[in-house]
């Protein structure tokens, strides 16, 4: 039991780690989370001695905690949500979701992790044991592991030029921008990038706001956005070139340089609440030429 | 949340009195192009509006 509840506190440790994401970055919260990681790990490796003493009263427990994590999920999206109105450039609702959900299931994983390595230590000894957590954290990280953008599509650098007063990235258009000193800025310091779709469900999944936001929320996250309030040209946007479903970003960056903005593209999750798969359909399937 | 107007014309900044005879926005006519620029800019920042151009001598403020 001790060292299961050890090595599911230690998986919510591990998985703890500030990402891309940004989110969580302060000590409070970490605490807040290790707290709830330890609670689950403990649930999860009280219950298998509670069982095999037969007091499946347990499993009552199991289902309470488990209430409790939906409960994570709903205080994540709130928090995020209230927080929204002063971020310079918004996550959007598809990524606060996508975050909300990964919290809970992280703590479903540290239970599980837990459960079994407490399961085996009871049977093969404390050694055994904490190898079978490890391996279980191993295998459901590797089932659970986001995809990133890189996935799915192809991330290169593209050209800025106007044509009269709008904007394009090689051919995409991106918006109408009518101050001459805001065009100057940026074709000085204005970076694009075009995200070229590497087959239907590609093209489907990026076609979604929330996916959208979320790569110009990552890519202004890691290399800090040219904006402020009574700037709103310098938002970043990602448009879509209607004929191909590439699409097409401009960022101006408080770091002008190309090479870190492809690869922090690259990097953006896939969300899972914009992720298409028109090609599992029959009707996608004969549509796709 | 916080309410507001979006994608609506917040004002206009035209070249030209009749090219912008009617309408619900505030408008300003400034004759000459390096004006009209700076009072969009001025308008812009004021009222957080994207400036737009119309490539006929009018201007546009537009909160998105």
């Amino acid at each position: 039991m001790v060292v299961g509840t050890l090595v599911g506190t230690i998986a919510r440790l591990v998985m703890l780690r500030v990402d891309h994401r940004q989110y969580p970055t302060f000590p409070q919260a970490y605490i807040s989370h290790l707290a709830l990681g330890f609670i689950a790990a403990f649930v999860g490796a009280v219950s298998v001695p509670a069982l095999l003493a037969r007091e499946f009263t347990a499993v009552t427990f199991l289902v309470l905690v488990a209430q409790q994590f939906r409960e994570i999920r709903s205080l994540e999206r709130d928090s995020l949500e209230r927080l929204e109105r002063s971020q310079v450039v918004a996550r959007g609702p598809d990524y606060i979701e996508g975050i909300a959900k990964s919290f809970e299931a992280r703590n479903y994983m540290v239970m599980l992790t837990a459960l079994v390595s407490s399961a085996v230590t009871r049977g093969y000894g404390p050694l055994l044991g904490a190898a079978a957590g490890v391996a279980t954290l191993a295998v459901l990280a590797r089932f659970l592991q986001t995809r990133h953008l890189k996935n799915i599509a192809v991330v290169r650098s593209g050209r800025l030029n106007f044509r009269g007063t709008l904007l394009y990235v090689d051919d995409i258009m991106l918006m109408a921008v009518g101050l001459e000193e805001a065009r100057l800025v940026f074709l000085e310091r204005g970076l694009g990038v075009v995200i070229e779709p590497k087959d239907d469900n590609a093209r489907d999944t990026l076609a979604g706001m929330g996916q959208r936001q979320a790569i110009a929320h990552d890519a202004s996250a890691a290399l800090g956005v040219r904006k402020d309030i009574g700037h709103p040209e310098f938002t970043p946007v990602v448009r879509r070139d209607l004929e191909t479903g590439r699409l097409g970003m401009v960022l101006v960056a408080m770091e002008p340089d190309l090479e870190p903005l492809v690869s922090a593209v690259r990097l953006t999750p896939v969300l899972e609440s914009s992720r298409r798969v028109p090609l599992s359909t029959r009707a996608g399937r004969r549509a796709a030429d | 949340m916080k309410v507001q107007i979006s994608g609506e014309i917040m004002a206009v900044v035209a070249s030209r009195a009749e090219q912008v005879l009617a309408g619900g926005a505030p408008v300003f006519v400034e004759p000459d192009e390096a004006t009209r620029q700076r009072v969009a800019m001025f308008l812009g920042r004021i009222t957080d509006g994207m400036v737009h151009d119309l490539e006929n001598g009018v201007l546009i403020l537009v909160r998105h």
